[in-house]
């Protein structure tokens, strides 16, 4: 076997029942699927029985990398998988930083988190051990921010470690809380947080500065150079200079950006929150993750004056992103720019999803207008706009003062079941959706995807070209492959694993001189065939836990507010999930 | 000669490109074998500390290394003759910048030789090559 794949097959075993931990070889597994996801849902089918609870001890958490992290250029992600506690099911989430290379560097290719501990713990993994540590001081600190800052300061490896903590949400099982790395970068959807929480984790600290031989330093050096090049080319161009936020303006002008609870796809305040604008205005400094020469990673400062002093000012840094641009800007009729990134700032600091937050905060604003539920269940009136109240909304979320914001945190689904308002509780399986209306490919993508997620396919540039070539809707069963044929593709990047902004980079024929580089030998077919065999086992993995595509609830919503593809029809999207239900259920070891 | 420089540390995003191409000199990939190092100037959104070897034209490390294994070179900073190295690390306490790294498999210094490999793989301009008198 490859040296390389020898060096990426050490797994680290951490159990927080017993305050154990081991390091063995599964060379079996990195061999046959790469590493990252491929991997991880192996190891996730390992650990975790049927019907485990998400939030007890038989939960896994599992962080995996892959043969080209800290190797080439945008190979600067981690994939975690888990088992969601607000859906339930099997679930993944990515995260940057520098998560990838620690774990790598550190010696490991994957880190396996079983067990709960009895008190508040913290994990240092170093390359020779793991330390269990006290949290008692940090558990309940209101800002996750300073909790990164306490550890920064106590632990040593500054520049080549990770520090992923949660926040009080986290500690609180919000059902979508977030585990964040450095500050800004986030394992932001599925509730890893919350995982976390029930574990008694506060945070997972990873200090790595190995180094690696590499086989053929020539070939490297070779491809490496491409890869730079081409990193740096005009295709993750948007993404360094404006950021994921270049999307608002030209989601707006098209009709698909998400606004006041999906009720339409225009915003009359989107100028105001753009890219363009938040650049000119706000923008204080861009952050890369590491290996990644884009630096998507967007700060905005934000200077306040303090109410009871004149001329006393603090200065704060948001990160801002399409996604809580629109969920907690458009979705919730904010147009003030300086109340957005407030409001983004109170959901970082409790450490939640801001997509799913702001769907749950529309939903609830839409529900009080309608009069389904009163100001005795919000406690304070949330209206469109008002990003005061939102912010303080989103602290009862986390303190739960009463039973309606308890159920907020379980999500829409849970939240609109017991108070009613279902037609407009966005969610597909109980996953709230990303910041786009652009067609039924989208929305098909969302519901059929593995993580409900608008990367698993990126469906809504299919749409988006659908509309700018002018062409007609393909047939469900086309639909179907299109959709399908991307996502199992983008299993074989989120094994080795890329940053998804560089997909367009990482083409087969590279991805092959890459690996060949490193010693595979791995032609480009074979990776194809691999993508949709990862695809199969993550997807059966979901139906054997009882995932049933043919009942995903389609909200009216939806398919009533017109995409600039027109109104979603609800036959077409119920054709495209038969096809993918099929193809599941009828797939079995054989026909891998 | 040249020497390399931190242009403006305020440009860095904090990538480690640099740091990998200091390393891929030596055939490997990873942090452990590179002479520059990258850190968070306390928390990442007040910028980075690029630390490299300023070419002292009398470097403190020189002087506190036992056994002449660091010789000066041409146009400031020093050389390293690894086979007259004992690995004793005074070196890297001499160096108050911290410019002086440590290489734990072989147990011994990394020295910068400023030859600019790694400006070549910075993407935002943060690293120059400069001329030296």
């Amino acid at each position: 076997m490859v040296d390389w794949v020898k060096s990426l097959s050490r797994v680290l075993y951490i159990d927080l029942s017993r305050k154990l931990f081991w390091v063995e070889n599964r060379e079996d597994l990195f061999s046959k699927w790469l590493g990252g996801i491929g991997v991880a849902i192996q190891l996730y089918r390992e650990e975790v029985p049927k019907g485990a609870d998400p939030l007890g001890p038989e939960n896994t958490a599992i962080f995996a990398v892959g043969p080209l992290t800290g190797v080439y250029p945008m190979a600067s992600k981690v994939v975690a998988v888990f088992k969601s506690p607000l859906n339930g099911f099997v679930a993944e989430s990515h995260g940057g930083g520098r998560a990838a290379t620690a774990i790598r560097f550190a010696g490991y290719g994957a880190i396996v988190i079983k067990g709960a501990s009895d008190m508040p713990i913290y994990v240092v993994v170093d390359e020779e051990k793991v330390r269990f540590r006290d949290a008692g001081a940090l558990w309940g600190m209101r800002s996750s921010e300073t909790v990164g800052r306490v550890l920064r300061e106590a632990l040593p490896g500054a520049g080549y470690r990770t520090i992923m903590r949660i926040g009080r949400a986290g500690e609180r099982l919000i059902r979508y809380a977030t585990l964040t790395a450095e500050t800004y970068r986030h394992f932001g959807r599925m509730g890893l947080g919350a995982v976390f929480g029930s574990k008694k984790l506060k945070a997972l600290v990873v200090i790595g500065k190995k180094g690696f031989k590499l086989p053929d330093i020539k070939a490297y050096r070779e491809v490496y150079r491409e890869l730079y090049e081409l990193t740096r080319g005009p295709s993750t161009r948007k993404y360094h200079d404006l950021g994921t936020a270049a999307n608002v303006v030209p989601l707006d002008k098209l009709g698909a950006l998400p606004t006041r609870n999906f009720s339409s796809g225009r915003f009359e305040g989107a100028r105001e929150i753009s890219g363009e604008k938040l650049a000119e205005e706000n923008l204080a400094r861009r952050l890369a993750c590491t290996a990644c020469p884009v630096a998507c990673i967007h700060l905005a400062a934000i200077r306040e004056e303090y109410e009871d002093e004149k001329y006393f000012y603090k200065t704060e840094f948001v990160p801002y992103d399409h996604e809580p641009i629109y969920s907690l800007g458009s979705n919730l009729g904010i147009s003030d720019r300086y109340g957005l990134l407030k409001l983004i700032k109170a959901v970082e600091d409790e450490g939640i999803d801001a997509i799913t937050t702001g769907v749950v905060l529309a939903w609830a604003t839409e529900a009080l207008e309608k009069g389904i539920i009163s100001i005795k269940e919000t406690l304070v009136e949330l209206r469109w706009g008002n990003w005061r109240n939102y912010i303080k909304a989103v602290n009862y979320i986390v303190l739960q003062p009463n039973e309606f914001y308890k159920s907020l945190g379980l999500g829409v689904e849970e939240a609109a079941s017991r108070y009613g308002g279902l037609e407009f509780a966005l969610a597909y399986n109980k996953v709230e959706p990303a910041g786009y209306h652009t067609g039924p490919l989208f929305h098909a993508s969302l519901a059929i995807g593995f993580r409900h997620s608008h990367l698993d396919s990126g469906a809504y540039s299919i749409d988006q070209n659908l509309v700018a070539s002018g062409a007609s809707l393909p047939s469900p069963e086309d639909a179907a492959k299109l959709i399908i044929g991307e996502e199992s593709w983008r299993q074989v990047l989120n094994s080795l694993v890329i940053c998804l902004f560089a997909r367009s980079v990482y083409t087969g024929k590279i991805v092959e001189k890459a690996l060949k580089a490193l010693g595979y030998d791995i032609d480009e077919l074979t990776l194809v065939n691999l993508g949709k065999r990862i695809y199969l086992e993550k997807h059966r993995t979901k139906a054997l836990e009882g995932f049933k595509p043919d009942q995903v609830r389609i909200p009216r919503r939806f398919l009533e507010t017109p995409t600039p593809l027109g109104q979603v029809s609800e036959e077409y999207l119920r054709k495209i999930i038969a096809y993918y239900s099929k193809l599941v259920s009828e797939s079995t070891e054989s026909t891998l | 000669m040249k020497r390399l420089v931190v242009v403006d540390s305020n440009r860095c995003v904090g990538c480690d490109l640099c740091v990998y191409a200091c390393t891929n000199r030596y055939g490997h990939i990873g942090i452990s074998k590179s002479a520059i190092h990258v850190r968070s100037a306390g928390g990442v959104e007040r910028g980075f500390v690029v630390i490299v070897c300023r070419a002292c034209k009398d470097p403190p490390c020189a002087r506190a290394c036992p056994v002449n294994a660091l010789t000066l070179r041409q146009g400031g900073g020093v050389v390293l003759n690894p086979s007259k190295c004992i690995g004793c690390g005074f070196c890297v306490n001499a160096c108050d910048i911290g410019a002086v790294m440590w290489d734990s498999e072989f147990m011994k210094p990394v020295i910068c030789t400023h030859c600019g490999y790694c400006v070549t793989f910075c993407p935002h301009n943060v690293l120059s090559l400069e001329e030296v008198g």
